[in-house]
């Protein structure tokens, strides 16, 4: 059964499948998939940016969530925490981000595993540490759209649901975040489109992601110009794809209001 | 039949009950505890780690970094400026062809990584040398900081026209048939009536753009331009010492933090005309 799936899988796969885009230019170009060229790497490459960026939104949207929930409570340390992380991580650069999460990884847990009498290396997973620095970034910018959006949401509506007799809880989930996730949606679009383009950070900690594989390509076949040519196309297509498949959930969001 | 007679007398309202411990404050308490242990260990870090020795030897580096850094922003925003008002005219014209290639190119840049464009600007172009050395252009080509430099201007030009245009169409159309009606000609109702009121509405856009620039010309460093994170990586790479992550992360603190708040100066002083 796993047989059928993964051929079908590979037949329909975009970028190095029987139809995809690198064979079409035949199997002794530079973009060849194989040991020819360079096309299965850079395929993995796509493969590893879309992944990073995926696992982090849900991360992401979920700090940011907690955030944004401390910051429009009504008690005044919860506020201030709240306020502190959004400062140092819409202020810091992402790169900074990404190193400061990495080293300090690194020289924290060998710190713990001294205290435990352990003295080998450890190395982190670069596509962990970028995944927490990616997330921990996407938080602090969506905890704000989210705000905003908790903010557009009238009052009366938390009233409305407390005449009803539903438990706070309830309120949240039944009636505010359904409205909360509608106000929200063309922010978090953005940001969907900003994280994707910060992925290509993690190049830097040697995650092989589209830059990186690209990269290793333009050295060692001196034809840097070609390969960055071709990264910057595959990041174009897919903000072209994501912002095609946003507008699907943007009118997906908007399925109940009325047409206008 | 029963009715009231009389009239509660009026009461005072109840006295507010003083909220105790609830989960909100244990959460919020806790989390400022982290912080403030976070910062604690900060501090203890830096003092433990002090070492005179490189104090005096990455300091200035680091300040010359520091330089690099709002010098390659600031030139890279200022021509940026310039070169987005054409391509802001070009995408309000009524010109199909002009307004495609405005948006082709706003489009491009805006939506590839800025470390890619960097890479194909500094690595692509810098492997056409003999070509480029034919047309008297590879001084330019050769050096990372004119490529960190050109990289950044059309990056931040297309972004700029993006919030130039917008700024511009959110002026009301009844600004331009005032103008008309006072038979102020276009050119001169363009300079003194909409620019002034597009540019209030540019301002808080212009100031994200400036700080995103100042935390995206970070990739620098990896083309080794020595710039504030180029400076930190090479005294890391020399002493494998995090503190110097922490420097940095407290210098860019530091200018993101006061720009941010001469922004909000500049903008309260700049609207205190539409105060009411």
């Amino acid at each position: 059964m796993s047989g059928i799936f993964s051929a079908l899988f590979g037949a329909l796969d975009p970028l190095c499948g029987p139809i995809g885009i690198f064979s079409l230019f035949g199997s002794n170009s530079l973009i060849a998939c194989g040991d020819a060229g360079w096309g299965d790497e850079i395929a993995f490459g796509v493969l590893v940016t879309i992944t990073l960026a995926v696992a982090t939104v849900p991360v992401g949207l979920f700090i940011g969530f907690l955030i944004a929930l401390a910051a429009q409570s009504k008690d005044k340390t919860l506020r201030l925490a709240a306020g502190i992380y959004t400062t140092i991580f819409r202020g810091l650069p992402e790169l900074l981000t990404l190193f400061i999460i990495y080293y300090g990884m690194q020289i924290g847990l060998q710190a713990v595993l001294a205290w435990f009498n352990y003295e080998g290396r450890v190395e982190i997973n670069a596509f962990l540490a970028g995944m927490i620095a990616l997330a921990v970034v996407f938080s602090s910018y969506s905890s704000e759209v989210l705000l905003s959006a908790f903010r557009a949401i009238p009052h009366g509506q938390y009233e409305a649901g407390e005449a009803l007799g539903l438990s706070r809880w309830r309120t949240l989930r039944l009636i505010v975040l359904p409205q909360l996730i509608r106000i929200a949606l063309p922010g978090l679009t953005n940001l969907w489109l900003i994280l994707l383009k910060d992925t290509s950070y993690v190049s830097v900690i040697g995650l092989a992601d589209i830059v990186r594989q690209t990269g290793i390509a333009a050295r060692v076949s001196k034809e840097a110009f070609f390969f960055y040519f071709i990264a910057c196309l595959l990041y174009l297509a897919l903000a072209v794809i994501s912002s095609f498949g946003l507008r699907y959930v943007e009118r997906w969001a908007r399925r109940s209001e009325v047409r206008r | 039949m029963s009715f009231v007679t009389e009239l509660i007398p009026p009461r005072p309202a109840p006295a507010a009950t003083k909220q105790g411990l609830t989960v909100a404050r244990i959460a919020g308490i806790s989390v400022l505890a982290l912080w403030a242990l976070l910062a604690a260990g900060l501090v203890l870090t830096v003092i433990n780690g002090w070492n005179q020795d490189k104090f005096l030897r990455y300091g200035p580096r680091y300040l010359h970094g520091l330089w690099t850094t709002i010098s390659l922003v600031g030139i890279s925003v200022v021509l940026g400026a310039a070169l987005s008002v054409p391509i802001a005219f070009a995408r309000m014209s009524k010109n199909r062809v002009a307004g495609a290639i405005a948006y082709a190119y706003v489009y491009v840049f805006r939506s590839t990584p800025l470390l890619a464009q960097l890479f194909l600007i500094y690595y692509g172009l810098g492997s056409f040398k003999p070509q480029l050395e034919s047309v008297g252009l590879w001084w330019f080509f050769r050096d990372a900081w004119y490529c960190g430099l050109l990289s950044f201007v059309l990056n931040t030009a297309a972004y700029q026209a993006e919030i130039l245009r917008g700024a511009i169409e959110s002026v009301p159309r009844g600004q331009h048939e005032g103008a008309a009606a006072l038979g102020i000609s276009k050119s001169i109702a363009f300079r003194k009536i909409i620019l002034p009121q597009a540019l209030i509405v540019a301002l808080r856009p212009y100031g994200n753009e400036i700080i995103l620039m100042i935390k995206g010309s970070a990739v620098v460093a990896i083309v080794t331009v020595y710039d504030l994170m180029g400076e930190t990586r090479y005294a890391f790479s020399r002493t494998f010492d995090y503190q110097t992550y922490l420097w940095a992360a407290i210098f860019y603190l530091a200018i993101v933090e006061v720009l941010r708040h001469v922004w909000a100066f500049l903008e309260a002083r700049l609207t205190r005309h539409l105060k009411r």
